[in-house]
């Protein structure tokens, strides 16, 4: 089913702003949100969704973590590592932070280039995002590596609470699900902008329908709010 | 009620949409079973759930067998009971009334009530049922892997859902879990497709305000499915790990057969604290679009507007809001903080307001209306009588100190059957003898629908009502056998034995259903366009059955709101939406 263009946006009339306006928006026919497309509305609605499944998380962690009578680990210590015989604490997971927030920075230049239709440059940023990302998860392997070499399992560890483990694999386990599936994504739709499809309006195999380069903004929205779920597990899990 | 100037259309060419970007079957197997017409996919929805829902129609006869003689069907054992009660609950709330109302009747009516082709994405809502389908066959397995399903109680409350005394430890309990996880990423691709339908997908002149009441129903339910099924999958993945890995989120230190177990330091609060927050909206995501579903169905065969259409929309968004606020009414015995008790209670009764209102405005359409008695307004009528019932006995159980004494009694069973049990049932049959004639272009059979009607409406207060007064009695819920106790009379027995009759004949009325629906499929009146002589879009489409696409060439135009009937003046007893307002009819569009 194709996206409908509107006919009947009154030109006569000047649209509305602020609360008007969205009165206005809402009140209208065909759609609540004017200029958004079905596939941008459906990421957000989505990510909604998705934010009450991190949001659910983070407070049974933190309901855990209040209400354990053990010591709860010091993540600071945890997370350190001996650099040149430098005691850091939690850098690995500052410069994992860094590395997510700097995917981001790419992830918005691909956006800017896509609709300035350059796209030799969206494809290459949306590569270089994703390479972030596999650095980012690469990272996480190996701090899960170190954590299980030191002891911490899902069910124990050796300092304290044992929902330290089990909270620790579960929150960082799902969000670098999340952020695998980015790259994933982010490598699909790249190798699509490559391949010149949104120029030729080549149709997609499964759903047989044409893209256009608004398909890189609405993986942009993924990939941001997987960033921005990771500075609340970074706030909530390593600074607390 | 037409409340836009007619010259907003004046001279605007209609909508016309390219082919083309329909996905367009060209096998048998994409017509028909890997589908991405919404239509195909909300039938294949709908047969999943009622076939998964004859299964618990005959889990609840063996409990019914159990409780009304007991001793005398000694194939029933107390683990199997459990059992039973569990899959019973499970299937009937999540897996039948869920997904019948929002897969089934979301998918069939939100295309063509708000003048789409389909939904937004056919190919991720046809992902939707293919993974609803997996979580139902998880779910039916675990009937057949070693140690039988889980009978944890559909509530699967931790520690007992995961410790060897509760049956279906072994496997039942992880294939729930995971069948579970299953629907909540299935619901999520279809809940999707319908809420950005409603919103991004309507035709021109569909305004929010001019949407009947049905879709309203659905698309409120939907939008609460995606905000609170998460906490059951979060819930789920983390009882999974306890189960499988040996986390302890939700186990305290605990002993088990005399041996500590390995657990400690979990919170089986959070567990019920995390199930309710996605439990109690999920009440009220089987009970809103059953509220819509019953406005059309009402101001149809009354022919007369529904009263107070804003309100009623006002009232189904307010329910919605206000359910995500009174889950921990669901646990005033677990011990929590009295003051939160309070709170939950107050949130609970205020809940009342909006649905008192919508109550009345029921009434008040139906008064002075031309009421026909079909079988859809039957079925109706008997939803108003049955849903104030329930409702009422909710205030009992909403107040923490009348609460306390009748929880886990039967009253508690009796009050929850009433309420969204029988009720949103009472509207799916009388939505399915509305809409059959559009779906299959043919009537159901009256008289088998009358019986049918008869026997499921009283039989279905000879099961419940009676069961209030064992609640009062103090007759426990989910007992194996309650023997012989001081509290209990004789004469308790005499009525279980009654009820489970009763439940027994209801049962094969619903065979009697599910014959009409095959016979009537092929030996059934033909039925026409517009067999209730109804306004809104879907019996306004070219063909009945709806072809792929919906519309033809042309999208219709909406002009009015979905409640014009019996309007003074006009020719016909309905004005269907599409048709424009007399005085500036450009073409005519009649159907």
């Amino acid at each position: 089913m194709a996206e409908i263009v509107l006919t009947n946006i009154d030109k006569r009339r000047t649209p509305a702003g602020g609360w008007r306006g969205i009165a206005a928006d809402w009140s209208s026919d065909q759609r609540a949100f004017k200029n958004v497309s079905w596939g941008k509305a459906m990421m957000w609605i989505f990510l909604l969704s998705d934010t009450f499944i991190f949001g659910c998380f983070l407070l049974s962690y933190m309901t855990a973590r209040m209400s354990t009578t053990v010591p709860w680990p010091n993540p600071s210590e945890v997370f350190a590592l001996t650099i040149a015989g430098q005691h850091i604490p939690l850098i690995l997971i500052a410069i994992m932070t860094f590395v997510l927030i700097s995917s981001s920075g790419t992830m918005a230049m691909a956006v800017n280039f896509g609709y300035r239709r350059d796209w030799r440059k969206t494809a290459v940023l949306m590569l270089v995002t994703a390479a972030f990302g596999a650095t980012f998860v690469g990272m996480q392997a190996f701090e899960w590596t170190k954590l299980i070499m030191e002891g911490v399992r899902p069910w124990g560890n050796p300092w304290g609470a044992e929902q330290f483990g089990s909270c620790f694999f579960m929150i960082t386990g799902f969000h670098g699900t999340h952020v695998t599936i980015g790259v994933i994504f982010l490598i699909i739709i790249a190798r699509k902008v490559w391949r010149g499809d949104f120029e030729t309006e080549r149709r997609g195999f499964f759903t047989s329908r044409k893209g256009n380069y608004e398909i890189v903004e609405i993986t942009g929205l993924y990939w941001h709010f997987v960033d921005l779920v990771w500075v609340f597990i970074f706030a909530f899990f390593y600074l607390w | 009620m037409v409340d836009v100037p007619s010259d907003v259309f004046a001279g605007i060419p209609p909508a016309e949409v390219g082919e083309v970007d329909l996905y367009h079957p060209r096998s048998w197997w994409t017509r028909y079973v890997f589908s991405q017409d919404a239509k195909v996919i909300a039938v294949q929805y709908a047969i999943t759930a009622m076939a998964i829902g004859m299964v618990a129609l005959v889990l609840s006869w063996l409990m019914r067998l159990q409780l009304g003689f007991p001793g005398t069907f000694s194939f029933i054992d107390p683990s199997q009971y459990l059992q039973f009660i569990t899959m019973h609950g499970m299937i009937m709330v999540v897996y039948l009334l869920t997904a019948l109302f929002l897969g089934g009747f979301g998918n069939y009516l939100i295309p063509l009530m708000v003048g789409a082709r389909d939904m937004v994405f056919p190919y991720a809502n046809m992902l939707s049922y293919w993974i609803y389908l997996l979580a139902v066959l998880v779910l039916a397995s675990t009937f057949f892997v070693p140690g039988g399903p889980t009978g944890a109680g559909w509530t699967l409350y931790p520690p007992q859902a995961i410790l060897s005394g509760s049956p279906g430890q072994e496997a039942g309990i992880v294939m729930m879990l995971v069948s579970l996880i299953l629907f909540i990423i299935g619901f999520t691709m279809g809940g999707l497709n319908y809420v950005v339908t409603v919103l991004q997908g309507r035709t021109r002149g569909m305004t929010l305000m001019r949407l009947p009441l049905t879709v309203w129903g659905i698309f409120t339910a939907t939008v609460m499915a995606l905000l609170a099924f998460p906490a059951l999958f979060v819930a789920s993945v983390m009882m999974l790990f306890d189960r499988l890995l040996g986390t302890s989120f939700f186990m305290p230190m605990l002993v088990e057969m005399g041996q500590q177990t390995k657990y400690g330091g979990g919170s089986p609060l959070l567990f019920q604290h995390l199930f309710w927050f996605f439990g109690h909206p999920e009440v009220y995501i089987v009970a809103l679009p059953a509220f819509g579903i019953v406005s059309d169905l009402i101001s149809t065969h009354a022919r007369k507007n529904i009263f107070g259409y804003r309100m009623m929309v006002w009232a189904i968004v307010g329910i919605g809001a206000m359910s995500f606020v009174v889950w921990a009414h669901h646990m005033y015995v677990s011990g929590m903080n009295p003051q939160f008790g309070f709170f939950f209670a107050t949130t609970t009764l205020i809940i009342a307001i909006p649905t008192a209102i919508k109550v009345y405005n029921w009434i008040l359409t139906l008064w002075r209306g031309n009421i026909h008695l079909t079988i859809p307004m039957l079925f109706a009528l008997a939803f108003i009588i049955t849903f104030v019932n329930g409702g009422l006995t909710g205030l009992f159980l909403g107040n923490v100190v009348v609460d306390v004494p009748l929880s886990d009694t039967m009253f508690v069973v009796a009050h929850f059957h009433m309420v969204m049990g029988v009720a949103p049932i009472m509207v799916v049959f009388g939505a399915i003898y509305h809409w059959y004639p559009k779906v299959t272009g043919r009537m159901l059979n009256e008289t088998l629908g009358r019986f049918h009607f008869w026997v499921t409406f009283l039989g279905a207060y000879a099961i419940f009502f009676p069961m209030h007064y064992l609640g009062l009695l103090g007759v426990p819920r989910r007992y194996h056998d309650i023997g012989q106790t001081a509290f209990v009379p004789a004469s308790a027995h005499d009525l279980n034995a009654f009820m489970s009759i009763a439940a027994l004949v209801v049962g094969f009325a619903q065979l009697v259903f599910v014959f009409n629906m095959i016979w009537s499929l092929f030996k059934g009146k033909e039925a026409g366009g517009n067999p209730w002589n109804a306004t809104t879009l879907e019996w306004q489409t070219p063909q009945t059955p709806p072809a792929h696409g919906n519309w033809g060439r042309e999208l219709p135009v909406v002009y009015r709101w979905a409640y014009d009937y019996s309007v003074p003046g006009a020719a016909r007893d309905f004005i269907p939406q599409n048709e424009p307002p007399a005085r500036s009819a450009p073409q005519g569009i009649h159907p």
